[in-house]
């Protein structure tokens, strides 16, 4: 065996970089697209990287083995996923059987979590609306979300594209959010129990008479409906695995520490029952062999008692 | 979260609302986009008054506030970490209660009465500056100790190694190998033999490919264009050296040289190099004389058959006619 060390300092940050952690990095997005995709596939899949410019990687070779639904088609993927360490992707095919048919879908160790797979319909991008450009949303703040629907909850599909649609735009976790730079929103309606309207807005601040601004919301982005075809939840114990939270620090009980003696803890002894103690057979006052036959029965008796 | 009748999620800038749904949805498209931007609207300015309500600091760029743990759970992309195991002389280290102790980076050299660094170039008693040995009791005639001590140190380097593998590969078995360091197996596979490694081509053996390959053109890989950046073959044209037609008179000096080196090589396969047979026999048949003078001042009356025979021991080379 062979121990093998980058380089590099920079190819080790790198590698660090990529490492597993207690609390992680950005989740990026993978953006790619199969054998034959349509215009409109086209814009959608641009549109979603101009959404996502600084944690999106886009392809744009055609990849004809990547068939996200059957157990052979994902190899690519997940290798893809590997290298550019991407654990979100969204694959881009249109055929006539699913025409502009988007798959939406998660990694988890770089191998298949789970997928979505919706229609696009009635797409217009971003050049087709017209808006004061002042509003526009800069890239990589932090998106509002808006659903609306109780499909959302009741749907099995509809609640699945909610948490992976959270998932895609939500972007960084911060602690911290400086409220000039909320700008943006996504309004996701709930149309049927398979469509959903999903739209992009900015957001535009008005003076109100409190300290709380009133919103206005300005159509800039992409609104396409989303029709659910198909979708594969992850496995029980792939989601347990997922949903890890890092153990919280135990809380050790009965230790205090003192200045002048140290680490200290207290021990606790239970109340001795002297009533109920059985006396010793190992009485003194006996002969030694009426001592010794009084111990034999009593071991004897233990031993019967043993069978 | 207020308990308005949307549920929000403030960690995640998310509002969701379950108690609407289209009884009929709008007919034309622009009504239905209305709608949802009136409702979406709503949602959000309920966002803002919680978000907005939040305490916040002032900084350079605008209000700060410091948002809650989101509430909804996503899942993780990459695994948790899993805690390294002890390695072995960490364990060592607890057991017997050895405390690590901070080293200091500048440490003072005897030799130069200098402080110098402790590890890396130039570095404070390095055992290589050492000019002089004083000889021990223990010590062996022969050897040389500047030889033993490099040696010495050699093998604690080669088993400081051995050492840290084996902890990495306990460190890889339960999980936790740190994720700069791969472990790449270099052992033969279980069938085949050297041969059937298959042999990672070198950086000089890629370079020379193109040229090799080009020799199998009509003109010997002469006028084919050469991309950027690439260099000329090596050992292009010529594999033999001939010799001057001419060269003055008789045999010329090159001639000479190449017949010489031809006769040498001939000459000694047959020749036995290391024992030259005439001084052999000769220095055989002076020591057999001196035997027998020496015999016959001392035992003068014994006969010459009963003496015994002296064989010599001397190994010839010999090779063995195929």
């Amino acid at each position: 065996m062979q121990i093998r060390v980058p380089k590099t300092k920079r190819a080790k940050r790198e590698l660090d970089k990529r490492a597993p952690k207690l609390v992680e990095n950005v989740k990026k997005t993978l953006i790619l697209h199969g054998t034959k995709t349509s215009a409109v596939l086209n814009s959608v899949l641009t549109e979603l990287y101009h959404l996502k410019r600084d944690n999106a990687v886009k392809f744009s070779k055609k990849n004809e083995n990547i068939k996200p639904f059957e157990s052979g088609g994902e190899t690519s993927l997940e290798f893809f996923s590997h290298k550019t360490d991407c654990s979100l992707f969204a694959f881009g095919s249109h055929s006539k059987k699913r025409p502009n048919n988007l798959v939406l879908g998660r990694t988890y160790d770089h191998h298949i979590y789970d997928l979505v797979e919706v229609g696009v319909e009635n797409f217009k991008s971003i050049e087709s609306f017209e808006y004061d450009k002042k509003l526009a949303p800069k890239i990589g703040s932090k998106p509002l979300f808006a659903f609306i629907g109780e499909e959302f909850e009741s749907v099995d599909e509809l609640k699945h594209l909610k948490e992976v649609l959270l998932d895609f735009f939500r972007g960084e976790v911060v602690e911290s959010l400086n409220l000039t730079g909320v700008d943006r929103v996504f309004v996701c309606t709930a149309l049927s129990s398979k469509t959903i309207l999903l739209m992009h807005c900015a957001l535009r601040l008005k003076k109100s008479g409190t300290s709380i601004p009133r919103m206005e919301l300005v159509e800039v982005g992409p609104s396409m409906d989303l029709v659910v075809r198909r979708h594969r939840l992850p496995s029980e114990s792939l989601l347990k695995e997922a949903m890890k939270t890092p153990d919280h620090a135990k809380k050790i009980k009965n230790v205090t520490s003192d200045v002048i003696k140290g680490k200290t803890g207290r021990i606790y002894i239970p109340d001795q029952k002297v009533g109920d103690m059985p006396l010793s057979n190992n009485i003194k006052g006996l002969k030694r062999e009426r001592r010794e036959a009084k111990q034999n029965k009593e071991s004897k008796k233990r031993k019967t008692e043993s069978e | 979260m207020e308990g308005s009748s949307y549920q929000i999620d403030l960690g995640n800038l998310m509002a969701y609302d379950p108690n609407h749904h289209f009884q009929s949805i709008p007919s034309s498209r622009g009504e239905l986009v209305n709608h949802c931007l009136e409702k979406g609207t709503e949602m959000v300015q309920a966002i803002a008054n919680s978000l907005f309500s939040l305490p916040s600091t002032e900084s350079r760029d605008g209000p700060v506030v410091k948002l809650p743990l989101p509430t909804t759970k996503l899942p993780r992309e990459k695994h948790l970490p899993k805690p390294k195991p002890p390695t072995k002389w960490e364990e060592f280290a607890k057991m017997k209660g050895i405390k690590k102790r901070k080293k200091n980076k500048r440490v003072w050299d005897e030799q130069t009465s200098s402080w110098k660094r402790t590890h890396g170039y130039d570095r404070a008693n390095d055992d290589r500056d050492i000019p002089i040995l004083d000889a021990k009791s223990t010590d062996e005639v022969g050897v040389d100790p500047f030889a033993k001590r490099s040696a010495e140190k050699k093998e604690r380097v080669k088993k400081q190694e051995k050492n840290r593998l084996e902890n990495l590969k306990k460190a890889a078995k339960a999980g936790a190998l740190p994720s700069h360091i791969q472990l790449a197996a270099t052992a033969l596979p279980i069938t085949g033999t050297k041969k059937d490694v298959p042999k990672k081509a070198s950086k000089d053996e890629l370079e020379s490919v193109a040229g090799m390959a080009a020799t199998s053109t009509a003109s010997g890989g002469k006028f084919d264009k050469k991309l950027p950046g690439e260099k000329p073959p090596k050992h292009s044209g010529k594999h033999r050296k001939f010799l001057p037609v001419v060269e003055g008179k008789g045999i010329g000096s090159k001639e000479k040289q190449q017949t010489e080196k031809i006769l040498n090589q001939l000459l000694s396969k047959s020749s036995h190099e290391i024992l030259d047979v005439n001084k052999a026999v000769t220095m055989f048949n002076v020591k057999k004389e001196k035997q027998r003078k020496k015999d016959k001042d001392a035992n003068p009356g014994k006969s010459g058959k009963l003496k015994p025979n002296k064989k010599s021991f001397k190994k010839t080379s010999t090779k063995k006619k195929p």
